[in-house]
């Protein structure tokens, strides 16, 4: 793959959004152990919610795709996930706006959205947040040159299985200290479900 | 799951309806949105106030709206925070030109869509203040993590800082009584049974017949420590112990106390507490200026309780006592 296209992109958050669905108890189960227990709720009723915005729309760019992702997170997910994965969204609109979406583009769209969820969280990496997935993927887009889609599963997978050993620091999980311990991060494994579906994207497309 | 709903997707909806139909004349529900405000709002020259969180802790916050309280509530969907639009909505729904001051309950989810909903409102020139509520001694507290949680001592901040907004405070006036509250508030809570959130179907987690977990949170979220059930007097020696180690009170200080239900204990249960809790604080020379019993604010059908404890000054008093006028708080 050379060029990143609205198609891709499309692609990429029905295959998100099939994944989510299908893993909505699992996600509610793994906060169930460390956090509240909505996040596989919230994140099926967000990704049902930008499917349905998405659809049989005639995107002209990539970036005003990214930005009704953004918006219907942003107003649908709630909790912490919501604005998270929305400012993210919202920062790869902005990255992409106005040019081909190549892999220059696209590495530098992930490392701008991995500062806005920085920024926004007040989390950084080992904090045992979504931020640890963003930043191993944002490292593997730097290091490789072009889209490799096996690179940046792995990049994810192994930052998502790393999330377990971490004590948490931020966000719900944080109240219970060393007792996080041994449980996968439920944001971690969100957007390792998004980053695996967009190395599928770039698989089939390549 | 057993529980007297309709649709598990449809609860916030479906609540509002029911909610806005028992108090026609005090609360409105804005139309399109999960906020319910004050009859009359934007209030005349005053602060505006705007609380909310997650929907399954009733009746905060929507109860908590009237006269000398909120003027709007804004309900996420369950143990879920709000949407950032929706925030928006009711800041814009109460600001008479005064300003409108946001109390949030710390967690993340809270806090960064309400944090978004006043950048948002602030664009459009609307002057926008903010408390973070954390009374929950049993979580740690530090500078380097999310911090503590924010239970049942919120009710105090809607009170206090609504009487401050009543009364004809500034934005800053109300926020600095807000802050004064916040420091001088603290919780702790315990639960001997869980709570199911509808669209999840099954408890957030299980204790067996015999024991207790100390110092969980609202949402279900585990506490610190699971122990064999004690008896009511131990469970408020724990809990009010935990409080007294936190906050300096001294004898001759004078403090509000509130036990609070989770969703499924029975005032008989409140009360047994309660009289355990003065007991404590007057063997310490600690005053009890007023006592609250009852369900402020609740974990869906959990069962268990929270005692908080307000360290009062004359200030604090005198907004404590003012007149108010909410469903779930009239003084």
């Amino acid at each position: 793959m050379d060029i990143f296209q609205v198609g891709h992109a499309l692609e990429w958050m029905a295959k998100t959004n099939e994944k989510v669905q299908d893993n909505k108890e699992y996600l509610t189960s793994l906060d169930q152990a460390i956090g509240d227990g909505d996040h596989g709720i919230n994140m099926a009723r967000g990704f049902e919610e930008v499917m349905k915005k998405i659809n049989g729309v005639a995107y002209q760019h990539v970036a005003d795709v990214m930005k009704d992702v953004a918006m219907t997170l942003m107003s649908k997910v709630g909790g912490a996930a919501g604005p998270l994965y929305g400012t993210a969204f919202l920062k790869l609109s902005m990255t992409f706006k106005g040019s081909e979406v190549d892999n220059a583009s696209f590495s530098k769209g992930i490392e701008d959205a991995l500062n806005g969820v920085k920024q926004r969280g007040k989390a950084d990496v080992g904090e045992k947040t979504l931020v640890d997935v963003w930043t191993a993927v944002a490292n593997a887009f730097r290091e490789n040159k072009g889209f490799g889609g096996e690179v940046i599963l792995q990049a994810a997978k192994s930052a998502m299985e790393d999330s377990k050993d971490i004590k948490a620091t931020k966000g719900r999980a944080a109240y219970l200290g060393d007792r996080s311990i041994g449980h996968l991060d439920p944001g971690s494994v969100s957007s390792f479900y998004l980053f695996e579906s967009l190395a599928e994207v770039i698989n089939e497309g390549a | 799951m057993k529980k007297i709903i309709n649709d598990p997707n449809q609860v916030v909806q479906d609540m509002i309806k029911g909610l806005v139909a028992a108090y026609p004349n005090s609360v409105k529900q804005l139309p399109g949105t999960t906020v319910i405000t004050g009859f009359d709002v934007p209030v005349d020259n005053k602060v505006g106030l705007v609380s909310g969180g997650g929907s399954g802790h009733e009746p905060a916050h929507a109860g908590f709206v009237g006269k000398g309280l909120l003027d709007a509530a804004v309900a996420g969907e369950v143990f879920t925070s709000p949407t950032p639009d929706q925030v928006f909505e009711a800041i814009k729904a109460v600001d008479s030109g005064s300003g409108v001051f946001l109390i949030i309950k710390n967690y993340t989810g809270d806090v960064l869509n309400f944090e978004m909903a006043a950048e948002l409102a602030e664009a459009e020139g609307i002057q926008v203040e903010k408390v973070v509520v954390n009374d929950d001694v049993a979580v740690e507290d530090s500078s380097f993590t999310t911090g503590r949680r924010g239970i049942a001592g919120t009710v105090f901040v809607h009170k206090i800082a609504g009487a401050m907004a009543e009364k004809g405070g500034s934005l800053n006036e109300v926020k600095a009584v807000a802050e004064k509250v916040v420091n001088n508030v603290r919780s702790m809570g315990m639960a001997i049974s869980p709570c199911t959130v509808p669209a999840a179907g099954n408890p957030s987690f299980e204790l067996a017949d015999d024991e207790m977990e100390v110092g969980m949170g609202i949402h279900g979220e585990p506490g610190i420590e699971r122990t064999k059930i004690t008896s009511a007097d131990e469970i408020a020696t724990e809990l009010t112990g935990k409080i007294l180690e936190d906050i300096e009170i001294n004898r001759n200080d004078e403090v509000a106390v509130m036990v609070n239900g989770l969703g499924s204990t029975p005032e008989m249960e409140l009360f047994i507490l309660n009289g355990k809790v003065h007991d404590i604080l007057t063997e310490k020379g600690i005053n009890v200026y007023k006592t609250f019993v009852g369900e402020y604010m609740t974990s869906l059908e959990m069962a268990g309780c929270s005692v908080t404890l307000l360290k009062l000054d004359e200030e604090l008093k005198e907004l404590l006592n003012a007149e108010s006028n909410g469903p779930a708080f009239h003084s």
